[in-house]
């Protein structure tokens, strides 16, 4: 192998995964979706050289109550072993809110009282061998942090520092996506695995600490819709099947790879197939992008531009697709062949 | 109305036991409950919910044309049944009747998403109280009994015996528990046809929607919805006997989960010929609907009337993280047709969180306590998770007739046509004696044949507009400065309500009301428990381990049978026989112990 391993090979891990940020569970509801891998395929280990996992989440776990919370309880404790901490959903200000709590998962043993995630997420991410936020408001802070939030929520970076390092000396994981497209995270957690067991090297993010090759790219790039934009031939309404940045779509300017992916094994996605993107894997979501309906500022000078020479291209491509639908005049039934098809041509005149 | 919070009979020896976080749920639910072993049953139960998050409070001030993005973020399981509620709610607000394919298109996507939702709930995440590994380490004499009983369907489902069926739900390992996560893909591969992505949508818009509508799309649909037809002849045989066998193992079983029938159900499926998205046909559209709306109390039907239900609308609070809206200002004072809108009403409330300390004789959690005033009381209505109360409200109405579903007035017809195996199949739903855990279930079965057989009505119907070139999708509409909406729907898990107030061309005003606030909500203002905390407590205990290895399987029976969608948790004191005197409320449930 080309690289050296940060750590010797796990044989087994534990992934403790917290969906109890502010979160709607669609991460975890997104990932049952994934076939490349499937969740299935990981725990019942189809895929060579990963450790043996341990999936505790709340959606699908078959412990319940504090029997569901001995593993959170038990690696606080240094008691459980290797474990990847996957948290899921906006991290709240808890610091504004007196006596109470905005999110909390289980109860202390002692007082009674919940136990918030900003406390598990204190107790539990200096100790995991790698930290991985699922879906945007995970990453960024996402729907919940929208100008004129009551609880100042936030994302794991923002929490725990842009700089922060795990116990295997990873950067925070962001798997950004409202919802997480299924296949990203679980490829990504994929490569979390094999690192962990010491078969790859570690994972290539980017600023924003996303897999770059998942996030390299914009929407745009990936579009099937891109074509008309070059022909400036744009979408006035949403009955249209052309480019859809004239009403609404941020594509251009977003990094995200689903227009490429689809949403579930190829099937669906958002402006290939009529929903205008609203930029919802990225820092600056929701506020940066709303009114969702509205053209994108950006897309009007580019697309004045596009105006100018895009319908003169599609004039010229026009002709030539004239031409290309003709087929070529030796294919008849006639009593003469006229293919030009000569028994004694040798390559000499 | 449901008995008010009482101890135990003989004041003695009641257990402290609660459950946090509710795992195989969506959400953060906490269950809290006093057990009374001697006589065999819960004494109390407390419902919590330990997430706040504020939609009602950021989304003031937007461009309400953001609402239906915003607010399907509320779920990750149903978002999208939000999305289309939002989008009825802005239709009406802006006066705007989508193409009827748009409609069609919608109700698609939302028949895939209850194909995909309850077949995931009821296999992944329910499924595994009644498996295998769950009924050995809480019934053991059941198991025994289910290894020796031939299942009577075993020729339409394969499973010679119960046993078998209990061994193939357990979780990753049971071949039918991995069938099923295989079928929640490819019915999310239908909705995504539809609606884009799954599960906020990317193709819903006010005005309807943006997918394409092409032959290829309605092909790509109905060639997996056929794959789910003959899936669904046998999954419900497969239930039905099930479930039939717990009756019979379990002498009494029908009394778990059991409450009064106390049914609400807000209509699912409009259609395009009669729904024109006013206020003012509201009454008559709602009759429309492919499940019809109702409202439902022991037995007997109150209304079926959307614009009755509107109006009986109230929020209560009494134990919840909030201060009351009572001096607030009204937004809406009458609606468009004059009636008179009460203060409690969701056009009416502001939300104002209050966090504090949990504490149960007072204020122990984030939900709410919607309730259904009928001139007289303050219903806590319930879902039963959402299918049971579509099935007896479309069967008490007796109004949705399709080619193949037909409501008898006392029963529910779904006729499913040939498949690729298995010749045509008719199966009746019909109303049963109980609203309890057991029929919560099965209903939730025979829901997922019913929606299929919708779905193939709705993909003739939206063929013949694509066949005649009627391909338009979406209507244009201007925003008002002033204007409300109200949205009706179905979520996959029961009733559904959006509320919005504009003024000034930005929301002032927005109240979602999914159906776990209904299900989950806790003690009003009155003392009325909400419909999990009364389900429980008159739920007696049948599992077989004593208090120390307790597993509480028959309270998450219950509790899991409404499909709960919100954070829950019950976490377990097992005390040492401690007395709760019965004049005395107690003051916080988990820590007495320690």
């Amino acid at each position: 192998m080309g690289f050296e391993p940060m750590t010797p090979g796990l044989d087994e891990v534990h992934i403790l995964w917290t969906s109890e940020g502010m979160s709607c569970d669609g991460d975890t509801v997104s990932v049952t979706a994934a076939t490349l891998p499937s969740l299935e395929d990981v725990v019942l280990g189809a895929i060579p050289g990963l450790p043996k996992v341990h999936l505790h989440n709340k959606v699908l776990a078959y412990e319940t109550g504090d029997d569901f919370m001995a593993a959170f309880h038990q690696a606080a404790r240094d008691e459980l072993g290797p474990f990847i901490f996957v948290v899921e959903g906006s991290i709240p200000n808890e610091n504004i809110n007196g006596d109470g709590y905005w999110s909390a998962m289980g109860n202390d043993p002692e007082t009674g009282e919940p136990i918030t995630v900003n406390e598990w997420i204190d107790r539990l991410a200096p100790k995991a061998w790698a930290v991985v936020a699922i879906g945007t408001c995970a990453a960024y802070g996402g729907i919940h942090a929208m100008a004129g939030n009551p609880t100042g929520c936030m994302g794991l970076a923002d929490y725990l520092g842009w700089d922060f390092r795990s116990a295997g000396g990873l950067p925070i994981v962001n798997v950004p996506g409202c919802p997480v497209q299924p296949d990203n995270f679980m490829e990504t957690l994929l490569w979390v695995l094999h690192q962990a067991a010491g078969l790859a090297p570690p994972i290539p993010l980017d600023e924003q600490l996303r897999p770059t090759w998942l996030f390299g790219k914009t929407v745009h790039e990936g579009c099937d819709r891109g074509s008309y934009y070059e022909q400036g031939d744009f979408a006035k309404d949403y009955n249209s099947p052309k480019c859809q940045v004239k009403v609404g779509c941020w594509g251009p300017v977003v990094n995200c790879n689903v227009t490429k992916r689809g949403w579930m094994d190829g099937v669906g996605g958002c402006p290939n197939v009529g929903g205008i993107c609203i930029g919802c894997t990225m820092p600056g979501f929701p506020d940066k992008f709303m009114p969702f309906m509205d053209e994108p500022p950006g897309g009007t000078v580019s697309s004045a531009l596009m105006g100018v020479y895009g319908p003169f291209i599609r004039t010229l491509r026009s002709l030539t697709n004239i031409t290309a639908n003709k087929e070529p005049k030796w294919r008849h039934n006639e009593d003469a062949l006229t293919s030009g098809y000569d028994p004694h041509w040798t390559g000499r005149k | 109305m449901a008995p008010t919070t009482k101890a135990a009979g003989d004041g003695s020896g009641l257990t402290e036991m609660s459950w946090d976080p509710i795992t195989r749920i969506v959400g953060s639910l906490g269950i809290h409950t006093k057990i009374d072993f001697k006589q065999k049953r819960v004494a109390e139960c407390y419902s919590t919910s330990s997430v706040f998050r504020g939609y009602s409070v950021f989304m003031r001030g937007k461009d309400p044309r953001d609402a239906h993005f915003i607010t399907s973020r509320i779920c990750g399981i149903c978002g999208d049944n939000h999305a289309t509620c939002s989008v009825y709610t802005q239709n009406m607000a802006y006066g705007v009747k989508p193409p009827h394919l748009g409609e069609w298109i919608i109700n698609l996507g939302e028949s895939a998403e209850f194909m995909f939702d309850h077949n995931i709930f009821q296999e992944n995440l329910v499924g595994v109280d009644y498996c295998e590994k769950m009924v050995r380490e809480t019934n053991p004499g059941v198991w025994e009994l289910a290894r020796r009983t031939e299942a009577p369907h075993a020729g339409d489902h394969g499973y010679r015996t119960i046993a078998d069926i209990m061994s193939s739900l357990n979780p990753i390992e049971g071949e039918f528990y991995r069938e099923a996560l295989q079928v929640s893909r490819y019915t999310r591969e239908m909705f995504c046809l539809m609606e884009g992505r799954h599960v906020h949508p990317s193709t819903l818009y006010p005005g309807g929607v943006g997918t394409i509508a092409s032959v290829q799309l309605f092909t790509d649909y109905l060639s997996r919805l056929m794959r789910y037809v003959e899936f669904m002849k046998r999954v419900v045989p497969l239930h039905d006997d099930l479930f039939d066998f717990f009756y019979e193992a379990l002498p009494g079983y029908e009394e778990v989960g059991r409450r009064r029938v106390l049914l609400g159900c807000w209509g699912a499926f409009n259609d395009p010929d009669h729904c024109d998205f006013t206020y003012r046909n509201m009454t008559d559209w709602g009759r429309k609907m492919f499940v019809t709306p109702g409202i439902i109390v022991d037995g007997k039907l109150v209304t079926n009337d959307l614009t009755e239900i509107n109006l009986g609308i109230r929020i209560l609070l009494g134990s919840s993280y909030y201060q009351d809206w009572a001096d607030q200002e009204k937004f809406v004072t009458h609606d468009p047709l004059g009636n008179p809108i009460d203060a409690r009403h969701p056009w009416n409330q502001h939300t104002i969180p209050a966090p504090q300390k949990r504490d149960f004789a007072d204020k122990y959690s984030w939900v709410m306590s919607p309730r259904w005033f009928d001139g007289k009381e303050h219903l806590a209505l319930d879902t039963g998770g959402g299918p049971i109360a579509r099935l007896w409200s479309t069967a008490l109405s007796g109004l949705v007739d399709t080619p193949y579903v037909k409501a008898t007035g006392h029963s529910v017809v779904i006729d499913l046509p040939r498949s690729l195996t298995r010749p045509e199949a008719r199966f009746e739903w019909r109303i049963p004696k109980w609203s309890n855990a057991l029929e919560r279930n099965r209903a939730r079965t025979y829901f997922q044949a019913y929606t299929a057989a919708m779905a193939l009505h709705f993909a003739e119907q939206a063929l013949e507009e694509v066949r005649a070139g009627r391909t338009r999708t979406w209507e244009k509409f201007e925003v008002p400065d002033e204007s409300i909406g109200v949205g009706f729907t179905e979520a996959v898990r029961g009733v559904l309500s959006h509320h919005m107030v504009i003024r000034d061309g930005k929301i002032a005003n927005y109240h979602p009301y999914p159906p776990t606030p209904w299900n989950a909500s806790t003690r009003d203002s009155y003392g009325t428990p909400g419909p999990y905390e009364d389900a429980v407590q008159n739920t007696p205990i049948f599992e077989e381990n004593p208090p120390e290895t307790f597993k509480g399987i028959d309270i998450m029976r219950t509790v899991r049978s409404f499909d709960p969608c919100l954070p829950c948790g019950v976490h377990m004191y097992v005390g040492d026989g401690k007395t709760v005197r019965t004049e005395h409320v107690p003051t916080g449930l988990s820590g007495l112990a320690g």
